[in-house]
């Protein structure tokens, strides 16, 4: 008791130290920005530059010569429904200079985003700096749609070519890839699958499970890759994952999972009502959860990475370039190794948390023998 | 959240629900449905492989006791069948012994029977000759004795003497 | 008013110190008994998790 009291209490001393301590750089930074409201830093630039990074894109970008102005790489192709399909390529916007003109709309391309305009292509903004021109229905190939496709491409070689080497007969083990694969369809199912659904009830679920363990798990890693896709980053990529697990929730679940929502059994009357908006609120809080936790663990994983490597550009000055290399290196590097446990603990996790939810909706409860 | 709204874009919703429905119908259908299957054979098999294998060596062991008693009742047998003979030996042996001793105690007896009677028979046989013997030395003495008068009748006084003694 | 990077770091500050809690316990709980230590690890990660979901949403949100 005594010594709960006592880490309170140097708790709340870390807080205060904490707050000190931070209070003078977030009026310093404040300098920072009013100073360089002209010319954009070098902090800026690289800031805007990982912002950018963690969008979707139009463009499929390897290199990019800023000075020079002239970015390596291919456009990808926009699709836009809006009074009739749309098809164009996206380099007509030549990176958001230029506005495209379809049928007699005009289209403008600012921050990732296009919307609609007129021919001389203004965006017209309200107070928070926020453009409030329309926007069309945008069904475009964007990067992170590549990203998806490309994935899916890898799983559909990798299993299928797995499944092939069963065709011959169970005991037939697979060679090459199939060997690392094995171990992690075992995994998915022996790790997640039967211990929180049970093994009644797991094999109808495998087939989701497992697609979306390694369609996390192959975003996650080809996000680590110098091609600079951010999916998994993306909120449209998790809350559709997310939405998923929750629909197989809310269709497989069974008498006993809407009992313990609307009428926990168990528990006294006033009690119940009380229980119900919570559990309701519970039910959407945990797909919510999936959602962000994917979604902020990768964002937060490029950021950092992005950031390490910024130091060769940060403190090229101050370190030398060789220096600053080194350093970046370093760190980027231990980063790195710690993004590809991150890459695999977020599929698992996204997997594993997804399987428990289905366990508990699907799961026959044996509330006499516990209440 | 204001950024992350923001972010939110209906195409790659789209797209990504159909890429995953896609993954998880045909993915499902080729490639997860066989492996899990196959997996779950798989280890069937080694289950029954093991199982079989345990059945086996309990089989194994239950020979392996059957022979060790066989081998044991065989030499408890083979034991007392030694010690049978050798008490069936132990006892023709006495048998025959006593046997002997009996035969030989027998023959004995007859022998000294046999010499007992030779022996009676010869000194009967002796006995025999001697009185012949003694008569014809007798008749013999008698006849020249008895060529006189005075010497029968003395022979005669002599033997009633002696009868007289008697 | 506050900004909103003090309650970011208030809320790094609370996650962190609840992660380091779960890891704690849960490190005491293999040492006590190691051959549970897959089971724990599971249920450290699950707990790990959802306290991570809260932490990033209070982030997210508060954005």
């Amino acid at each position: 008791m005594s010594q709960n009291m006592v880490s309170l209490k140097r708790t709340l001393k870390y807080f205060a130290v904490i707050l000190l301590s931070v209070a003078p750089f977030l009026s310093k930074a404040e300098q920072a920005h009013d100073a360089s409201a002209a010319a954009p830093t070098e902090s800026e630039k690289i800031s805007a530059h990982i912002d950018h990074h963690l969008q979707d894109d139009y463009y499929f970008t390897f290199f990019a010569d800023e000075e020079a102005d002239v970015k390596y790489g291919f456009s990808l192709p926009v699709i836009l429904i809006d009074n009739g399909l749309k098809v164009f390529m996206a380099s007509e916007f030549d990176y958001g200079k230029k506005t495209v003109e379809k049928d007699g709309q005009f289209y403008a391309l600012s921050h990732g985003k296009i919307y609609k305009t007129d021919a001389a292509g203004t965006l017209s903004y309200d107070d928070h700096h926020h453009i409030t021109n329309a926007k069309p229905l945008d069904f475009s190939i964007t990067k992170n749609v590549v990203g998806l496709l490309l994935t899916a491409v890898i799983l559909f070689v990798l299993f299928i070519g797995l499944a092939k080497t069963y065709k011959k007969g169970a005991n037939n083990l697979p060679k090459g890839a199939g060997r690392a694969l094995e171990p992690l369809v075992l995994f998915v199912r022996d790790e997640m699958a039967i211990p929180n659904i049970g093994l009644s009830k797991y094999k109808q679920f495998m087939p989701y499970l497992l697609s979306i363990f390694f369609l996390i798990l192959v975003l996650n890693l080809i996000g680590l890759t110098p091609l600079g896709f951010n999916v998994t980053g993306n909120i449209s990529v998790t809350l559709c994952l997310a939405l998923f697990t929750f629909f197989i929730i809310q269709f497989k679940a069974n008498k006993d999972y809407w009992k313990h929502i609307f009428w926990m059994p168990g528990v006294p009357v006033p009690m119940k009502i009380v229980l119900a908006p919570i559990e309701v609120l519970g039910m959407f809080t945990k797909p919510f959860s999936l959602m962000l936790r994917l979604f902020a663990n990768i964002t937060a994983g490029h950021s950092v990475v992005m950031g390490l490597i910024a130091i060769v550009y940060l403190f090229k000055t101050d370190l030398t370039v060789g220096g600053s290399v080194g350093v970046s290196m370093i760190l980027t590097l231990f980063i790195m190794f710690i993004e590809l446990l991150v890459a695999f603990l977020q599929a698992f996790i996204f997997t594993m948390m997804s399987s428990l939810f289905i366990g508990m909706a699907v799961q026959d409860h044996h509330d006499e023998d516990h209440h | 959240m204001e950024k992350l709204i923001e972010q939110f874009s209906y195409g790659l919703f789209f797209w990504q629900l159909i890429i995953l429905l896609i993954v998880v119908v045909l993915l499902g259908k080729f490639a997860w449905k066989p492996i899990v299957n196959a997996l779950e054979e798989r280890e069937e098999g080694i289950s029954s492989a093991l199982a079989q294998a345990e059945k086996a060596r309990l089989e194994m062991s239950r020979l392996v006791n059957e022979n060790d008693q066989l081998l044991k009742d065989a030499r408890a047998e083979r034991d007392i069948i030694l010690k049978e003979a050798k008490e069936l030996k132990d006892k023709i042996v006495v048998e025959a012994k006593n046997q002997a001793q009996i035969e030989g105690a027998k023959l004995i007896e007859l022998a000294k029977k046999e010499i007992n009677d030779q022996k009676l028979k010869a000194l009967a046989e002796v006995k025999g000759q001697v009185s012949t013997l003694s008569l014809e030395i007798a008749r013999a003495v008698l006849t020249k004795e008895f060529e006189n008068q005075g010497k029968q009748d003395e022979l005669v006084a002599d033997l009633l003497k002696d009868v007289k003694l008697n | 008013m506050i900004p909103s990077i003090v309650g970011a770091g208030l809320i790094v500050i609370g996650g962190g110190l609840g992660l380091g809690k779960i890891g704690s316990s849960a490190m005491e709980a293999i040492a006590r008994q190691p051959e549970a230590a897959s089971k724990i690890q599971t249920a450290m990660i699950i707990i790990g998790a959802l306290l991570e979901g809260l932490a990033f949403g209070a982030l997210i949100l508060g954005k």
